[in-house]
């Protein structure tokens, strides 16, 4: 149970060294042991998306995977959009529409829609809103983060 | 004085000020609250839904390398059990939960155990340790089933409440028609999507308890913990960080956050718990389960002359904080927004072993506006008139206003404060093009299609008193803090709170900060729910800021030698109204006059603050009316809802943007209650929804594009601003409206008796009807 292994997560351009058992989820190893909280844990069961980073580029939901499993990979949290002040025309979107109450789900669906668009940038209204579907949110009824998702999405491919 | 006319920023949609932090990754939600040196507890629950508790075996678990303390109930009875903290009934009394299960246990989730190691790994494998022997006991599950006993020969039907006025047996004796039916609303709930989480700590040398993690009501548990306790107010702290979602649930006082408190005084170290979503899903308030037994008496035209109910709530194991709330509502609020002459109900509290029960967003109104709207589509299909036709004939007219209802809940009498429900139902007809969309779905039905609509109204409640206090100061680098007695789950009260401040005051809303949740800042506070914040918080902000804004005109005259009447205050900066020029000052260097030792002084205390409370001895009644479009699918009974309409009357919407985000969101709930949550049991009591997988919410696939028409037709007389409160409408009558809208889909009307409805139930509905 106690054994444990040297791992590196790079998550958002940066090394952490950590050293970690084999059964601990890259989520906890994520937020407890390179202390990026930003990435939240909603039910440990890969339902709810709260947990989606990206892990060379691809969504990932961080609570199904083991730390171990992504060592040496690229990681990206809600942590690494913005740069500097200036904010993530992801992030600006879900202000401007509206695309967030309490905020708990909020980085897992920031995360999932930028990996979706950044590798399709293209993506029907229709599939969109099907990759949008495998992420919960318990405050908003889902219309204004799709709304924010499709505004960011123009915005990101002018860019 | 004279206001000068300023672009308001009350009725704005301005952008949220909590926004920020939460998308940049930076929100410090319960899990992301660590001190150093922490514990980590994990609670061992029941695995039976009835049974004595023979034995616990703590050492296996303590003999764990990491583990530090584990207790069974014996380590822990000098612990009062949960108090109630609304609709208190003495007799229920006898029925309140302990932190940890005494001899018995009641619903699988219930605490037996709780250990405590330096890792949450660890605390997890140690709690599979400890080795639990129960003796199972027959299990009950059927809230209107046979009464049994819950210990000491205490029965499991726990209180009855009964309500009404007028002559009922009367109207009854002398009806053209009685109409009855029996409906029943399924058991689901809030399910935030952060689990619960507390974490408490003990400071020595100052014997300051704190618990974090607070959320709703952070005044009240810190009261209720400090007397668990022995403790005083004084020497306890509660602190709310980032809430990820309330809905009623969440903030109640539940065993774990007086678990955590307790270890941290005994172990003298912080601990931490967060549940986990299995835990979640049985152990946290469940809600809405109830069914009706429902007669209404009517004339020839479908006039309701008196309505006569019965029902039955199934309450789970234990009653927890809200005492008889929910049932209290569901039998106050029954006759919704028709003139019923006449009216009589009768509530059974029943407890059975599931988990507990409490308050889910419009709580007793979800559950009370199905039944009340399913029997005005039945009194319509008598009478053969429409559902349009039916509710136009009863609702009360605005000439009525303001209405006694002869029934008081929540510690007030039900007065009805203003309304024009029957302009609001035109509202929403014309609002979805009534007249069209049936002839569109008569098409459509000549095409082979089962699609239908639906209508239910029904009034809400919001604003509870009995007081808000707000303070507001003006720091000497000109920023504005608001410090409420209010909470934040997510709604965005720092937002509203500070566009009134900033509005009334005359400062910029960039510049004002709202502190909510935080005992140690201000002495009482009532914090977050029934709708309550905006009116109340809302208001004692509004009194607070003219206060202010009144003092710092006055300390400006005196700096610049004219008459407070000829300045104001535009975005921090004092003004002169005839535009004239010279030396202007703005709300910072009035604070550094007003310092201790500052030139302006005097005898008076120092510091640029003002302080106001409202008082509220009635509640505020918005109301709404729901319209859905429904299709399904004749091969799988699939239910689709097309259209989604909401048209609600709040008085005066401090944000619209805020309210629209709050009703969408409302009526997402209430699509995930009437299609596809529900806690369900096998016949042993053994929960079958305990992941995400087994409890369906709705997803963006499922949730339809909902119009939202808000109307501002009847400001609230019960406050300046007009204000009613906007969190609850969303949700109240979507079981209804679909309901209605699957009928008329099916051609069947009265065909949805019970919530949630269900593919295979529409299945079977189409099959009988071939």
């Amino acid at each position: 149970m106690s054994d444990k292994t040297d791992i590196t997560l790079t998550i958002n351009g940066q090394s952490h060294a950590i050293r970690v058992e084999s059964r601990r989820t890259l989520a906890d190893a994520i937020r407890e042991d390179c202390g990026q909280t930003g990435t939240h844990i909603g039910c440990e069961h890969g339902v709810c998306g709260a947990c989606t980073v990206l892990v060379n580029g691809e969504p990932v939901r961080s609570c199904l995977m083991f730390a171990q499993q992504a060592d040496g990979k690229q990681i990206r949290t809600v942590e690494g959009l913005a740069d500097g002040d200036e904010m993530h025309p992801m992030q600006r979107a879900f202000m401007e529409n509206h695309g967030l109450q309490c905020g708990f789900c909020t980085p897992g669906f920031l995360m999932l829609a930028v990996g979706v668009l950044e590798r399709e940038p293209d993506i029907s209204d229709h599939d969109l809103v099907d990759v949008l579907s495998s992420n919960l949110c318990r405050c908003t009824g889902y219309q204004n983060i799709i709304k924010a998702v499709r505004a960011a999405a123009v915005e990101m491919r002018q860019s | 004085m004279t206001a000068a006319a300023k672009p308001g920023l009350v009725g704005q949609s301005v952008t949220r000020k909590e926004d920020g932090p939460l998308l940049r990754g930076q929100g410090k939600f319960a899990a992301d609250i660590n001190f150093p040196n922490q514990l980590y507890m994990r609670v061992v629950r029941s695995n039976y839904a009835h049974g004595n508790i023979v034995s616990v075996d703590l050492a296996p678990a303590l003999a764990i390398p990491g583990v530090v303390a584990a207790w069974s109930f014996a380590d822990v009875s000098e612990i009062p059990p949960i108090d109630f903290r609304l609709t208190r009934l003495e007799q229920l009394a006898a029925y309140r939960q302990t932190i940890l299960a005494k001899d018995k246990v009641r619903y699988v989730g219930d605490p037996v155990a709780v250990v405590f190691a330096e890792d949450p790994y660890l605390a997890e494998d140690a709690a599979e340790h400890v080795e639990v022997e129960i003796e199972e006991l027959p299990v009950i599950l059927q809230a209107d089933g046979e009464i049994g006993e819950f210990r000491d020969g205490l029965p499991t039907e726990t209180a009855l409440i009964e309500k009404g006025y007028g002559d009922v047996d009367g109207a009854f004796a002398k009806a053209h028609a009685v109409v009855s039916l029996s409906l029943s609303i399924g058991r689901h709930s809030g399910v935030p999507l952060e689990t619960r989480g507390a974490i408490g700590r003990y400071i020595a040398e100052t014997d300051m308890l704190e618990m974090y993690g607070a959320a709703k009501v952070p005044h009240w548990n810190r009261d209720q913990l400090a007397k668990m306790f022995g403790r005083t107010a004084a020497n306890t702290n509660l602190f709310e960080g980032h809430v990820g979602g309330g809905f009623g649930i969440r903030g109640e006082m539940y065993p774990e956050d007086v678990l955590v408190c307790l270890a941290a005084l005994r172990l003298g170290r912080p601990v931490k718990w967060i549940e986990d979503r299995r835990e979640h899903l049985i152990a946290a308030n469940h809600s809405r389960q109830q069914t009706h037994h429902i007669r209404a008496a009517i004339d020839r035209d479908g006039n309701i002359l008196a309505i006569d109910n019965e029902f039955f709530h199934d309450q789970g194991g234990y009653m927890r904080t809200h005492a008889a709330t929910v049932p209290d509502l569901a039998a106050a609020m029954l006759p919704g927004p028709y003139r019923i002459p006449a009216y009589r109900v009768l509530g059974h509290i029943r407890l059975t072993n599931k988990t507990p029960g409490g308050t889910y967003r419009a709580p007793g109104r979800y559950e009370s506006t199905f039944v009340r709207e399913r029997l005005l589509d039945a009194v319509a299909a008598k009478v053969g008139i429409s559902g349009v036709e039916v509710r136009r004939r009863n609702l009360i007219a605005t000439s009525e206003m303001p209405v006694t209802r002869a029934l008081e809940t929540l510690g007030t009498d039900i007065v009805l404060d203003s309304g024009d429900y029957p302009k609001l139902l035109d509202k929403a007809l014309n609002g979805i093009r009534w007249d069209d969309l049936q002839t569109q779905i008569t098409s459509r039905r000549k095409a082979g299609e089962l699609v239908g609509s639906g209508v239910a109204m029904f009034v809400e409640k919001s604003g509870l008193g009995p007081f808000d206090d707000v303070r507001i100061n003006v720091g000497t680098d000109g920023l504005v803090e608001v410090i409420t007695g209010a909470a934040s789950v997510g709604q965005g009260v720092e937002t509203v709170i500070a566009q009134i401040c900033a509005e009334k005051l005359g400062a910029s809303y960039d510049n004002v900060s709202v502190i909510h949740g935080q005992t140690n800042r201000i002495a009482r506070g009532l914090g977050a729910f029934a709708s309550r914040v905006s009116v109340m918080t809302g208001e004692a902000t509004r009194q607070a800021a003219l206060k202010l804004r009144d003092k710092a005109l006055a300390a400006a005259a005196e700096l610049m030698q004219l008459t407070a009447d000829q300045l104001d205050i535009v975005d921090g900066e004092i003004v002169r109204l005839d535009g004239g020029t010279g030396p202007s000052m703005t709300l910072a260097e009035i604070a550094k006059a007003l310092e201790p030792g500052g030139n302006l002084v005097g005898d008076s205390e120092p510091g640029l603050f003002a302080e106001a409370s409202f008082e509220s001895k009635h509640m505020t009644y918005p109301y709404g009316v729901h319209v859905a479009v429904v299709s399904l699918a004749r091969d799988t009974g699939g239910i689709s809802v097309e259209r989604y309409l909401v048209a609600y009357d709040i008085g005066k919407a401090i944000n619209p943007m805020l309210v629209d985000g709050q009703i969408v969101g409302g009526v997402a709930q209430g699509i995930g209650g009437a299609l596809y949550e529900e806690f369900t049991y096998d016949d042993r009591g053994e929960p079958l929804a305990v992941t995400f997988a087994d409890y369906l919410m709705p997803t963006a696939r499922e949730v339809p594009d909902v119009e939202v028409i808000i109307s501002e037709d009847a400001p609230s007389p019960l406050n300046p601003m007009g204000l009613k409160g906007a969190g609850e409408g969303g949700t109240n009558a979507v079981g209804a409206a679909i309901a209605a809208a699957i009928d008329d889909a099916l051609g069947q009307p009265g065909a949805i008796t019970q919530l949630p409805v269900s593919p295979q139930r529409v299945k079977a509905l189409l099959n009988a009807k071939v």
